[in-house]
């Protein structure tokens, strides 16, 4: 069949021909041009930070906003950001803002102190249905106007003295507060453009949609194409903008995280989101120049539920902790620098470190259970380990299953759940031991602490300590000095470890792949990213950036 | 023919609705809910949110006034993305994920029935045993294991395409179009091979070979039309399959396609997006069923006599 051979030879070629010209890489025009190419994980839900909740929304709006403060990446101290300075009352409860006379909004508008005002009373709207209002809870009757226990806005201790000069009152001294205002929920938003396009508490009005979004940040969105990518640019209004040295930052969602390490291979990223775990002993080995890992300030741990009767028992609790051998998990499953954890709180965060509430110790562990009632593991119930679908949480899983099999004679059987009936189980705490991480929303202690009060929405244990939550909501938020308050939070995370309700098993790490070409990153355990200190190396075009990647 | 299609279309009205309610009533029954988070939800935020989706509504109300948005043509907002309805959502993939469906067909075809008509000329030869093999081989091998295989020839160590996008760099559809038509290549050569080889053993077949027509002819304008009639039957439905089943082909490929969040609507409990492509592809479905049926009568003319006659 000569016919349908040339017509299969020739579809073929056309095919081939399509196929050529791939053209110059993202990188390499990138690094000309000065735009960045970035994996920024899931498709971003919205770019209203009073609705979002996720680290995608979380990399985006930092670009595109600006709080009072922000954040050296080295040191993660406060640094000014549209306040150039601030003074703190002597009984640390009234913080005084001085707000830049050049910080404009991306249409010329000034940033004025009212501007934040407004914004922190939209957060605290109820109808609008903002997840993290609680950051703002730190700030005098906030939580009593969210929950409407209060009605008139003007008791919360929010004040615009002047254009430029802003007080906020807090409940209690916190000494983290500084931390708090580089969060999302603190960021100022353009009053007249929200209102332009709906009632300030309508969820998904269309003022965060490109050539709408009014932000003052160093960059303003002007593209944002669903599952494809969102585009923001240099922003010539922004106070320091002879300092931004990128002209733009493309974010692409990049679910698929084997799809996004072949895009940074191909030379359409300079920075990845996450690296596969499969490819981490490969780019250490062949490219160690170009994985990045640090610790990250979040932690996986395993909930026990305490209400299962042979595990409401503290000494069973202590046995299964110290017989899992962590320095194994990261070293042989999970592979990714990441710490063995013996405390809760990942160690420095700034300045604190809890003491280890345990150690591996399967001998001690073995006296334990016996102690317990359980010699050898005999007459200990099955139990059931349960965590959402996942490779990683399955491999950790059986190993932990193991290392209880081996060390302790106890028998567990391994659950898997779709992520949404997993949050469900835990929640209804329909589980025995449950897979859980936790990511701190600031850089504090408390983060990781408060939510182990009696009853706290994300306890899910069913633990309970009067004196730790008096520790925790009353001595601490009241201790005078950073010291005194560390000290009272170690008294508590001691506590929380001597009853382990938990069993922590590593620190988490942030792992990415970075182009040679992209300046000014620094490793810190919030992975937190100051745009405008990174820069996009042209030097290195001499020689083509993308040969030193792998093929 | 009016009367055949007229009544088809009547018949998909009950068969949506089944679709709608046990969909709805399914998404319902999973545990979970859309606002289910691992950090948990205030029950302030919870109520706010349920109030304004209507989730605090009885469910037999909520039926109801879905059903009412739906005849309005409004499948209502997503729960995932706060600023878009479905509908945006919907008409945003759609034409993403249908280029790539017809593209995907197109290779589909182009490959499948070269290779079942080669196959169905020397029947039982190495010609037929080669591309049937092959034919096996792309049945059996998923798209989650082809993609990344041709990314990792031509993306990574040739270098001749781009591992990921959509109509962003030159040549980034083809990739995703041979993933996602391979599989469908093979069963049209498997289907197009049986048609072929039972048209090629018909009288009317040795007639023409007995006028002298040379074998060219013969098979393609006398055999071709009769042995594709397995394939049109077939083309209808796979075209349907195509469009709702490019999530895997989506996911490698980073393409902002329907497929993609058809399935992660399933998983973020996005109650109105779940419903909202399942019923799209619903009727899809129906729709495409009911054209490969048309174009069955219109090509077979022993089905269309017997439609005649029926009348």
């Amino acid at each position: 069949m000569p016919f349908l051979k040339m017509a299969s030879v020739s579809l073929l070629l056309s095919l081939l021909v399509m196929a050529c010209g791939q053209g110059e890489s993202n990188t390499a025009s990138g690094n000309r041009q000065g735009i960045l190419h970035l994996g920024n994980g899931t498709d971003p839900q919205e770019l209203d930070p009073h609705i979002v909740t996720g680290v995608p929304e979380h990399n985006i709006l930092t670009a595109l906003l600006e709080g009072l403060v922000l954040k050296d990446p080295s040191t993660l101290e406060p640094v000014p950001g549209v306040a150039t300075h601030w003074e703190i009352s002597g009984d640390g409860k009234r913080y005084t803002f001085y707000l830049r006379d050049d910080a404009r909004w991306s249409n010329g508008d000034p940033v004025i102190a009212g501007d934040f005002a407004w914004s922190w009373w939209r957060a605290l709207q109820p109808s609008l249905g903002n997840q993290y209002a609680y950051m703002l809870f730190a700030i005098k009757n906030a939580e009593a106007y969210f929950r409407q226990e209060v009605s008139d806005f003007s008791a919360v201790g929010i004040n615009a003295v002047d254009d430029h000069t802003l007080e906020v009152e807090l409940a209690n001294p916190t000494p983290y507060f500084l931390q708090l205002l580089d969060h999302y929920s603190y960021f100022p938003l353009h009053r007249a453009t929200i209102e332009k396009f709906g009632p300030p508490d309508q969820r998904g009005s269309l003022w965060t949609r490109p050539g709408n979004f009014v932000g003052n940040g160093p960059f303003s969105l002007t593209g944002w194409q669903l599952f494809k990518r969102v585009v923001v640019e240099k922003n010539p209004h922004y106070w320091d903008a002879e300092n931004v040295s990128l002209n733009a930052i493309h974010f692409y969602p990049t679910e698929n995280i084997t799809t996004e390490e072949r895009m940074f291979r191909s030379g359409q990223l300079h920075r990845t989101a996450t690296v596969p775990i499969d490819k981490l002993a490969v780019y250490r080995r062949d490219h160690p120049g170009l994985l990045h890992t640090h610790p990250y300030l979040g932690n996986y741990f395993y909930r026990i539920n305490t209400q299962v009767p042979h595990l409401s028992d503290k000494l069973v609790r202590r046995a299964l902790a110290m017989s899992i051998d962590r320095e194994a998990i990261v070293r042989q499953v999970t592979k990714g620098d990441e710490l063995p954890a013996y405390t809760f709180t990942p160690p420095g965060t700034l300045g604190y470190t809890a003491p280890d509430g345990f150690a591996y110790d399967p001998e001690r562990a073995r006296a334990l259970l016996a102690e317990a009632g359980y010699p050898g593991g005999d007459g200990f119930p099955v139990t059931e380990l349960l965590f959402n679908t996942s490779e990683g949480h399955h491999k950790i899983a059986v190993a932990v299953q193991q290392m209880w099999y081996k060390e302790l004679g106890i028998k567990v059987s391994l659950h898997n759940q779709d992520w949404k009936v997993f949050l469900n189980s835990v929640d209804s705490g329909n589980y025995g031991i449950a897979r859980a991480g936790w990511i701190g929303d600031y850089v504090d202690p408390n983060t990781f602490l408060d939510m182990w009060i009696t009853d706290g929405g994300n306890n899910r244990t069913g633990w309970s300590s009067a004196r730790f939550d008096q520790l925790i909501l009353e001595e601490a938020p009241r201790a005078e000095t950073r010291e005194k308050r560390y000290r009272l939070m170690r008294e508590a995370e001691a506590l929380l470890l001597e009853d382990m309700p938990i069993i922590p098993i590593h620190i988490y790490t942030s792992k990415s792949l970075v182009h040679p070409a992209l300046k000014g990153l620094e490793p810190n355990i919030l992975d937190y990213t100051l745009y405008k200190n990174l820069s996009l190396d042209n030097l290195s075009l001499d020689k083509d950036p993308a040969a030193e990647l792998p093929h | 023919m009016l009367r055949f299609i007229l009544s088809r279309l009547l018949q998909a009205i009950p068969v949506l609705l089944v679709v709608i309610t046990a969909t709805f009533l399914l998404v319902r029954c999973a545990p979970g809910g859309p606002f289910s988070a691992e950090k948990a939800v205030p029950p302030e935020v919870v109520r706010a949110l349920e109030a304004q989706y209507r989730l605090d509504q009885p469910i037999w109300q909520q039926y109801l006034s879905y059903l009412g948005d739906l005849a309005q043509g409004e499948f209502g907002p997503s729960f995932r993305y706060p600023g878009r309805t479905v509908n945006e959502l919907i008409a945003g993939g759609l034409p993403i994920t249908a280029e790539l469906a017809f593209y995907a067909m197109l290779v589909a075809i182009l490959i499948g029935v070269c290779a079942g008509v080669i196959a169905a000329l020397r029947p039982n030869t190495p010609q037929d045993y080669l591309p049937m093999s092959a034919a096996m081989l792309g049945i059996c091998m998923p798209s989650f294991l082809m993609g990344p295989l041709l990314v990792l020839i031509f993306g990574i160590w040739l270098e001749w395409l781009p591992v990921s996008g959509w109509g962003e760099l030159a040549g980034d559809k083809l990739l995703p179009a041979i993933t996602l038509g391979t599989g469908y290549a093979a069963y049209i050569a498997r289907l197009s091979r049986g048609g072929m080889l039972e048209v090629m053993s018909q009288d009317y077949i040795r007639t023409a070979r007995a006028k002298g027509l040379p074998e060219r002819v013969v098979v393609l304008k006398h055999a071709l039309r009769g042995g594709l009639i397995p394939v049109v039957a077939f083309l209808g439905p796979a075209f349907a399959g195509l469009l709702s089943g490019s999530f895997v082909v989506e996911t490698i490929f980073q393409i902002p396609g329907l497929g993609r969040f058809y399935v992660q609507a399933a998983f973020n409990r996005d109650y109105t997006m779940i419903l909202g492509t399942t019923v799209f592809f619903a009727t899809l479905i129906v729709l495409f069923n009911l054209l490969s049926d048309i174009v069955a009568v219109w090509i077979n003319p022993k089905l269309r006599h017997q439609l005649s006659r029926s009348r």
